[in-house]
């Protein structure tokens, strides 16, 4: 699978679940999984930090 | 057979690891995606796979804390309760309910406009260390040490004027050794507990890049840690405390979805597995 942003081959590791985060090697984009199944993976643009975030 | 539902909204190792832990131990367990949950008013229980006990985990404060009344209007048992979230996600109702019940706390100054906020540093000096209300990772902290300083913050919180900008919490910078200790307490019984060290600033915070480093639990921290817990309602939490030079330890902060990923790689105790069993005995009561 390719980065939405540069192209680059993101590594989507096999265990990975829906709602996980998945950096772009190249570009640092972030990227949800928004769906999956098997190697089917579909992506999404990911939240950017909120000033509520945290613990 | 019972079953935890895990709320997220970023799905991180944290709610892997919890989730992990709840099938170790033969429970059945739903992560749930805050995001994409519909709900509405009449909106029933069943509607929805919520498990007979919710364990919030937002990273996004508002986010968890909305959800949360939601899950309780539907009468699920979720952890931490709204209450209990409401007062660890603003700095200010935390420190008046610490003080409250007589637990260890750094003086703190509140002022609602900047001119009240510069009148507090006339009357108490410098320094002081400013704080929004809400908020973690250590963001929008800084130890204001001199007039030029304070101007410029309160020059873009006047500028910026959000809400929260109004709201001046002003913290005395406590004499400390450079870390922090937090614990992490279930059911008001503290399970491990770590050094931060700064990582060469100001800060403690792991997320600035601080050192985790294990501590152990003293008589001194079981009590305050105990103490603060049940000021604050129990749960699951994080209570942060600091080694003043003259008071001994001050509780500072408590947080409502505490992350563990780097004290439970060092931790005697299985920081996730206490949690989940700790849920399931919430779930049975």
């Amino acid at each position: 699978m390719n980065c939405l942003e540069c192209d680059a081959i993101l590594n989507i590791p096999e265990d990975a679940s829906v709602g996980e985060i998945i950096s772009c090697p190249d570009c640092g984009a972030d990227f949800e999984i928004a769906k999956k199944n098997g190697s089917d993976v579909e992506l999404k643009q990911a939240e950017t930090v909120g000033e509520d975030w945290g613990e | 057979m019972l079953k935890i539902c895990i709320v997220f909204d970023r799905l991180r190792t944290e709610e892997k690891m919890l989730q992990k832990e709840a099938t170790d131990m033969g429970c059945e367990s739903v992560l749930l995606d805050a995001k994409t949950t519909l709900l509405n008013t009449d909106t029933k229980r069943e509607d929805h796979d919520l498990g007979d006990i919710a364990i919030e985990r937002c990273v996004s404060y508002f986010r968890g804390l909305h959800f949360t009344a939601n899950l309780e209007f539907l009468d699920v048992p979720v952890l931490n309760r709204f209450e209990v979230a409401n007062i660890c996600g603003n700095k200010m109702f935390m420190t008046l309910l610490l003080k409250k019940n007589n637990i260890p706390t750094p003086k703190t100054h509140f002022s609602f406009s900047s001119q009240g906020a510069a009148e507090t540093f006339n009357d108490v000096g410098y320094p002081l260390v400013i704080k929004p209300v809400i908020g973690s990772w250590g963001r929008g902290i800084i130890p204001i040490r001199d007039r030029d300083t304070m101007d410029a913050v309160f020059e873009i919180r006047d500028l910026t004027d959000g809400p929260h900008d109004r709201i001046f919490y002003l913290q005395e910078l406590v004499k400390r050794p450079p870390r922090d200790i937090r614990v992490i307490t279930v059911n008001d019984r503290p399970i491990a507990a770590m050094y931060r060290r700064s990582s060469g600033g100001f800060k403690t915070n792991l997320a600035l890049g601080a050192d985790p480093e294990i501590c152990e639990i003293t008589k001194e921290i079981e009590d305050l840690s105990i103490k603060a817990s049940k000021a604050i309602g129990g749960g699951i939490l994080g209570i942060d405390m600091m080694e003043d030079e003259e008071r001994g330890l001050v509780v500072h902060e408590v947080n409502n979805t505490v992350e563990f990923k780097g004290l439970a790689r060092v931790a005697r105790q299985n920081i996730p597995k206490e949690m989940v069993r700790y849920a399931l005995d919430y779930a049975r009561k």
